[in-house]
C-alpha cells in the first residue's frame, strides 16, 4: 500500500531566494512525524506547498498514491488532505456550531444546497455535536468563535480540521499562542488523534516532539538537514548544534 | 472519534439539545417577520395618492435585498450592481419598445434572465478577484454597459431614454391606473416571491457556505470548498433578482433612461443596505425606505440643498450606528434580555 503522503523533491523560491530545497518527505498510514528547524527554516511554507496554498516550481506531492501536485487547495481538502493554520483562520462571526457544521456540509456535498435550511440535516448537526462533545467544547457550541478566549479558538481550529475526516492532517504549531496552563488541553487532543490518521506537526517545544512523534525530520534553511527517530535527532550533535542549541532562550517563541 | 462515545455528562448533553435545538429552529419564520410586510399593506390604504413613491421603494428595497446577498452574505464588495438593475430595466424596455413585447411578467422572467447571464459571464471572469481590484472592475462593468447603450443611442435612446412605454394589463386584467395602486401591489408580490426566494437561500448550507467565504475564504479554500463557483452562483442570482427589480422600475415608471446604469445607482442601494444594516434580510427593507422618504422629505423641504440633508444624515448613520438601523434594534433588544436574565 502506497503511503499516506509523499512529498518528491520538492522546490519553491521566493523571489532570489529559495526557501524549499529539494524537500523528500513520507509520512506512512498513521505516521506521528514532527517538523522541526530554526525560524525561517521553511516550515509553514513546506506546510503551504502540500496543501496547495502556494505552487512548487519543481516536484512532487502525492496522497495515497495520486498525483495532487496539479490539484487545487480545495481538491486536496476533499482528497483527505486537512490542516491547522499558525494562526487561526476561522469564522469568527459565527457560532462554533456553524464552524464545523459548515466544514462537514462541504465535505458531504451539502453546501450545494440552496433549498433545505441548514438545520433539516440531523446527521450533520449530530456529528458537528459529536466533534464538539469530544473536545470538550459543547458547552460553547452557540457562542461566536470571536467571543472565545484564545485557547478555546485553537480547539475550534483543530475541530474543524477534524471535521473534515483527514486521511492526513497538518498541524501548524496547534498550542502557538496558548498560554502554558492551557496548552497540556491541546497536546492532549493532540495525542489522542485516530491512530488511522497521518499526523505532521510543526511544533518548536521539544518536550512535545519528543512525547508525540515517531519520527522527526530537520529543516534548515528550506532544506531537509537530517531525519530519524526521536533518539537519534536528540543524540545527533549537529542538530544540537544548529538546532537545540538554541534552546537557551526557547520561550522566544516564533513564528 | 472514539472520545465522544465515553462522553455521556448530563450537562454536556443539556448544551448539546440546547444547540441542537437553536440550529434545528433558527429557519422558522418569527412573528417579527410580518412587520415590513403589515407596513408594506397599511401604506396602502393610509396613502392611497403616494402608490407610485411607495412602488419605487419596494423596488429599492428588491435591489438592496439582491445586494444584500452577495455584500452582506458573501462579503462581494461590488460598485457596479447597477449593471444588473440596468439590464433588466432595459431588456423590458426595448422588448416593449422595439418588439412589441408588454407582458409585463413574462417581461420579468426575460429580465432575470438577461440580467443574470451578464452577472454569470461578468462575474466567472471578476470574482477572481477582491477588494479594491473587483471595486474598480465592477464600476467599469457599468460604465461600459452604460456607454455600449449611449454608441447605439439609435436603439436604446440614449440618455432621453424610451419614453411612453405600454405594458398589457397584468395577467391580462388589471390595467395600469393614474395613481398606481394596481402596480403597488404588482410589486409587492413580485418583493414577497423574491423575497421568500432569498430567505430560503440564506438559511440554506449553500448560504452557510457563503457567509463562510465572508468571514474566512483561507479557511473555505482549507476545507475543500470551490470558492469561486459558490460566488458566481449567488452573484448570478443576485444580477438575476437586480435585473427583476430594474424591469419592474421600469413597468412602474413606463420610461427608463441610461441613468439606470449610473454609478450614482450602485451608490445609493450599498448606502440603502448598509444604513439598514447587512447581512440581515430586512435591513434592505428598512434601509430603502429610510432613505427614499428621507429623500423625498428633504428635497420637498428645500429643492436646492436636499443632497444636505441626506449626506448629513449618513455621517450621523456611520458615526453612530455602524451595523446599521436593525443593528441598533438587536442591540436594544439584547440589552434588555440581558437585563431580565441578570
Amino acid at each position: 500500500m502506497s503511503a499516506a503522503l509523499q512529498v518528491e523533491a520538492l522546490n519553491r523560491a521566493f523571489g532570489a531566494l529559495p526557501v524549499t530545497r529539494d524537500v523528500n518527505l513520507t509520512l506512512e498510514r498513521g505516521a506521528r512525524h514532527a517538523l522541526i528547524g530554526p525560524n525561517g527554516a521553511g516550515k509553514t511554507t513546506l506546510v503551504n506547498l502540500i496543501t496547495g496554498a502556494l505552487k512548487p516550481h519543481s516536484g512532487r506531492v502525492i496522497l495515497n498514491g495520486d498525483d495532487i501536485t496539479a490539484l487545487s487547495q480545495a481538491d486536496r481538502a476533499r482528497r483527505g488532505l486537512a490542516r491547522t493554520f499558525q494562526i487561526n483562520q476561522l469564522f469568527r462571526g459565527l457560532s462554533v456550531l456553524e464552524n464545523i457544521g459548515m466544514c462537514i456540509s462541504e465535505r458531504d456535498g451539502h453546501a450545494d444546497n440552496l433549498w433545505r435550511p441548514v438545520g433539516s440535516s440531523r446527521a450533520v448537526l449530530d456529528e458537528a455535536l459529536d466533534h464538539l462533545d469530544s473536545l470538550r467544547i459543547v458547552d460553547d457550541a452557540l457562542k461566536l468563535v470571536r467571543e472565545l478566549p484564545y485557547g478555546r479558538q485553537r480547539l475550534v481550529e483543530i475541530a474543524i480540521a477534524l471535521a473534515q475526516k483527514p486521511r492526513v492532517l497538518l498541524l501548524d504549531e496547534p498550542a502557538a499562542g496558548v498560554p502554558s496552563s492551557e496548552s497540556h488541553l491541546i497536546l492532549d487532543v493532540v495525542a489522542a488523534l485516530d491512530p488511522d490518521i497521518a499526523v505532521l506537526i510543526i511544533e518548536h517545544d521539544m518536550d512535545v516532539v519528543f512525547r508525540f512523534a515517531k519520527e522527526i525530520t530537520v529543516l534548515v534553511q528550506g532544506a531537509v538537514f537530517t531525519h530519524g527517530t526521536p533518539d537519534e535527532i536528540m543524540n545527533n550533535e549537529q542538530v544540537k548544534a544548529v538546532y537545540l542549541g538554541q534552546e537557551g532562550h526557547r520561550g522566544g517563541r516564533h513564528g | 472519534m472514539a472520545a465522544s462515545e465515553t462522553i455521556g455528562a448530563a450537562g454536556r448533553s443539556e448544551a448539546r439539545e440546547r444547540a441542537a435545538d437553536y440550529l434545528l429552529k433558527r429557519h422558522r419564520f418569527r412573528l417579527a417577520e410580518t412587520l415590513p410586510w403589515l407596513a408594506a399593506i397599511a401604506v396602502y390604504f393610509i396613502f392611497p395618492e403616494r402608490m407610485t413613491f411607495g412602488s419605487q421603494v419596494l423596488v429599492m428595497v428588491m435591489f438592496a435585498l439582491s445586494l444584500d446577498l452577495i455584500l452582506g452574505y458573501a462579503g462581494i464588495v461590488t460598485l457596479g450592481h447597477a449593471a444588473f438593475f440596468g439590464v433588466g430595466a432595459y431588456t423590458v424596455g426595448l422588448a416593449a419598445a422595439r418588439l412589441g413585447w408588454s407582458e409585463p411578467i413574462s417581461g420579468l422572467f426575460a429580465a432575470a434572465i438577461t440580467a443574470g447571464l451578464t452577472g454569470f459571464i461578468t462575474g466567472w471572469f471578476l470574482l477572481r478577484y477582491r477588494g479594491l481590484t473587483l471595486l474598480m472592475l465592477t464600476l467599469a462593468t457599468a460604465i461600459l454597459l452604460q456607454e455600449t447603450g449611449n454608441l447605439r443611442s439609435d436603439i436604446s435612446g440614449g440618455y432621453d431614454g424610451l419614453p411612453g412605454l405600454m405594458f398589457k394589463p397584468l395577467l391580462g386584467v388589471f390595467d395600469y391606473d393614474l395613481y398606481g395602486h394596481t402596480y403597488y401591489l404588482y410589486v409587492l408580490a413580485v418583493l414577497v416571491v423574491v423575497f421568500f426566494f432569498v430567505r430560503r437561500i440564506v438559511y440554506s448550507p449553500f448560504g452557510q457556505a457563503l457567509t463562510g467565504v465572508r468571514e474566512n475564504v483561507r479557511r473555505m479554500h482549507a476545507i475543500g470548498s470551490p470558492v469561486h463557483r459558490r460566488l458566481v452562483t449567488v452573484y448570478t442570482i443576485a444580477a438575476a433578482i437586480a435585473g427583476v427589480a430594474g424591469a419592474l422600475f421600469t413597468q412602474t415608471n413606463a420610461y427608463v433612461t441610461l441613468t439606470v446604469f449610473d454609478f450614482d445607482n450602485s451608490a445609493k442601494v450599498m448606502v440603502m443596505l448598509i444604513l439598514g444594516g447587512t447581512g440581515r434580510l430586512y435591513g434592505a427593507f428598512v434601509g430603502a425606505a429610510v432613505y427614499m422618504v428621507l429623500e423625498d422629505y428633504f428635497s420637498k423641504l428645500s429643492p436646492t440643498f436636499w443632497q444636505f440633508g441626506i449626506g448629513l444624515m449618513l455621517v450621523l448613520a456611520v458615526l453612530f450606528t455602524p451595523r446599521g438601523v436593525l443593528g441598533v434594534f438587536e442591540s436594544i433588544g439584547r440589552y434588555f434580555s440581558e437585563r431580565k436574565k441578570s
